[in-house]
């Protein structure tokens, strides 16, 4: 049990034990009672490899939810975070998930970087009919689960616009013209190496071959000089950072000086660190970044440097696009919840079918979701970005 | 041979060094008191931790914060031998084989909180720019990671043999009531035993820490393997055990490369497995004959 369980468990109790007292006074104080807030979820890797997506995901939110609740909150209530660590472990998801319905009767639940972790959590949000918004996993199967009514949405990218673009920009920007995949062995690997063939068909690319590697692999110069000896002239990278960096390791120790472009797993990790000064060559794809000037986009920015003082700039903002679409996509939900009139998961569920046009960070939302699209951004919301030291800059 | 298979194995060699050295840690304690330290993997963890905590956060120059992690590792042994084998080994109790277990799990969640769960990249100058050797990249620090396995052993060996120590901590296995009655400490002797294992434990973290990244769950698995490589060499033999570790790296390494690493942990285990049924006192070990 968390220590926030064990003191939630006992102000329950504490609570319980002073409730008729609290009646005896309640018809002096009804004024002063505050509206019982309402929970809304999270579940992702707040530890291991992928924390700082976590951390970033959680920074959006909590930006967010301090404007909605300095609005008035929903539907006069305040919204409040309760955070899972999945731990980047499918397993350890679903028991977060389902607790965070049954005992924290949550509105809705965020998801974190995993695809795999998401894929899980789809079921449990259609069966408990509770809405699930994915801020950051691009797996196409997440949101396209074929299930109707359908509670998964998105805020976030999709494999297969991603594994188009990833392979446009290797082929008119890097000039490849037989590029290799290296793909993490695992369901969202396997969702881009399809995206990844699609895309490269519809454009007449042929690639030079797709490798594999494992999360705990340290050493890929095999699959690497495969990939080199199918003739290889660009690497497309899809893998969360720890592996990654070891896949530039591997390129280092080659000598092979090749043209990498990444998924964007490489950002919620310490991808600079791990990989060394190697790391600034890895062009990769996000939706949004903070040194695009806006008002809207300088407005989250100072929130986010008054709320936490290590973020002196667009630059100091760690991992960008878990924080930018978990703004939007909590805006997004209070929405709902606001057209719903409720926080039950079928009336939202309907709400956010049917939202009106929205002003958010990431862009204009017109609307963000329908009956027929739960994916708020398209192919057209990406950018592609590389790391300089440790910070995310544009590349184009 | 292809490029791809000699880089292969030379990463399989550098890997294979470190479940040689853990290996070796295993065997030391085996040797003088019949136990081992199941936490060794936590132990290696520690020591990369200590290390980069020393030299990335708190800026003290590499040589200073390996020593210190060695150190520590050392007096880690130390407090593991008097808190979780002593006493069970004492009342004649095969306990401490659980004890050394849940001592590994405690450092390990005690790492987590402190250290943090997110991996971190230890800087070193041994592995910035690789060598080319016949077409294959080689780290300086791959050479030293090899040099450190097979030097140890043999020194450790050399000890064992030649120095008066080194035959007391043997003799205490042999018979420690006759080592006690010519003078030797065989309590002191099995702390020492421990300290130097865990301080193996320590070196072996260190070493691989460049080439893979530290995180407080790094220890596990290779703590696992080393004791597969204890076994395989035969627990009884430091040659033995150092090869055992490094003829594991290299089945990995070939696994990955031919079969991709899907596949490694499987046919490394399997290969391990077939190898004790042929020879179930380990590739390099021997019957232990009893007299009854």
């Amino acid at each position: 049990m968390t220590l926030s369980a064990i003191v939630r468990r006992f102000m329950f109790g504490a609570s319980r034990a002073l409730a008729p007292a609290a009646l005896a006074f309640a018809p002096h104080f009804a004024g002063a009672a505050e509206p019982a807030p309402v929970p809304v979820g999270l579940v992702a890797a707040l530890s291991g490899q992928s924390a700082a997506s976590g951390e970033a995901i959680t920074r959006g939110l909590s930006v967010a939810i301090a404007e909605i609740n300095q609005a008035g909150g929903v539907l006069g209530r305040p919204l409040m975070l309760v955070r899972r660590d999945d731990e980047s472990n499918p397993g350890k998801g679903i028991a977060a998930a389902r607790e965070l319905i049954s005992r924290e009767h949550v509105a809705a639940f965020f998801g974190g970087i995993d695809t795999p972790v998401s894929i899980a959590l789809v079921p449990i949000a259609n069966k408990e009919k509770t809405p699930f918004l994915g801020v950051w996993a691009a797996g196409t199967g997440i949101t396209h689960n074929g299930a109707n009514p359908n509670y998964v949405f998105r805020v976030s990218a999709v494999d297969t616009l991603v594994d188009q673009r990833l392979l446009r920009y290797a082929v008119t920007i890097a000039k490849a013209q037989h590029p290799g995949l290296m793909l993490i062995d695992n369901p969202w690997g396997e969702s881009n190496h399809a995206g990844l063939e699609a895309a490269a068909k519809s454009a007449g690319v042929s690639l030079a071959g797709a490798e594999s590697f494992e999360s705990g692999d340290t050493d890929m110069i095999a699959q690497l000089t495969r990939l080199k000896a199918a003739g290889a002239d660009a690497i497309i990278l899809v893998g969360n950072a720890a592996p990654a960096a070891d896949v530039i390791h591997s390129l280092d120790r080659m000598g092979w000086n090749v043209p990498v472009i990444s998924h964007w797993g490489i950002s919620g990790g310490r991808f600079p660190e791990l990989a060394g000064p190697s790391a600034e060559k890895v062009a990769f794809v996000q939706t949004y970044s903070f040194f695009k000037s806006s008002p809207k986009g300088e407005a989250v920015l100072a929130e986010l440097e008054k709320t936490y003082p290590a973020i002196k700039g667009p630059q100091d903002i760690i991992a960008p696009v878990g924080t930018a679409n978990a703004y939007d996509a909590m805006h997004l939900l209070a929405l709902a919840i606001a057209k719903a009139g409720s926080t039950e998961g079928p009336a939202i569920q309907a709400a956010l079918e049917a939202l009106p046009s929205y002003d958010g960070l990431i862009k204009r939302y017109a609307p963000a979701f329908t009956a027929a699209n739960h994916d708020a951004l398209g192919a057209d919301d990406y950018i592609m970005v590389h790391f300089a030291a440790d910070k995310i800059v544009p590349v184009e | 041979m292809t490029p791809m298979l000699a880089a292969s194995l030379v990463s399989g060699l550098a890997v294979g060094a470190m479940y040689g050295l853990l290996a070796l840690g295993y065997h030391v304690t085996w040797v003088v008191s019949r136990s081992v330290n199941f936490a060794q993997g936590s132990v290696m963890m520690l020591g990369a931790v200590i290390a980069f905590s020393l030299a990335v956060s708190g800026g003290w120059p590499m040589p200073f914060a390996i020593a210190a992690a060695l150190i520590g590792c050392a007096g880690f042994g130390v407090v593991l031998e008097r808190v979780a084998v002593r006493p069970f080994r004492a009342r004649g109790s095969e306990s401490w084989l659980m004890a050394t277990v849940a001592a590994g799990m405690l450092v390990e969640n005690a790492a987590m909180f402190l250290f943090g769960k997110e991996p971190r990249g230890m800087p070193s100058a041994l592995a910035r720019h690789p060598v080319m050797l016949f077409g294959v990249g080689v780290l300086p620090l791959h050479i030293v990671i090899l040099l450190a396995g097979l030097g140890l052993a043999g020194l450790f060996l050399l000890a064992t043999r030649a120095t008066p120590y080194g035959k007391a901590l043997l003799a205490v296995v042999q018979n420690p009531r006759a080592a006690q009655l010519m003078g030797i400490d065989a309590a002191k002797v099995t702390v020492f035993a421990y300290a130097l294992s865990s301080a193996l434990a320590g070196l072996a973290g260190v070493l691989i820490a460049p080439l893979t990244n530290v995180a407080a769950d790094m220890g596990f698995v290779f703590g696992i393997k080393g004791f597969a490589a204890a076994i395989l060499g035969g627990l009884d033999n430091p040659w033995g055990a150092v090869l055992a570790g490094l003829l594991l790296g290299l089945a990995e390494a070939s696994v990955t490369a031919f079969a991709g690493s899907g596949a490694t942990v499987m046919a490394s285990f399997g290969l391990v497995i077939l190898a004790l049924y042929l020879r179930p006192h380990g590739l390099f070990g021997r019957a232990e004959a009893r007299k009854v």
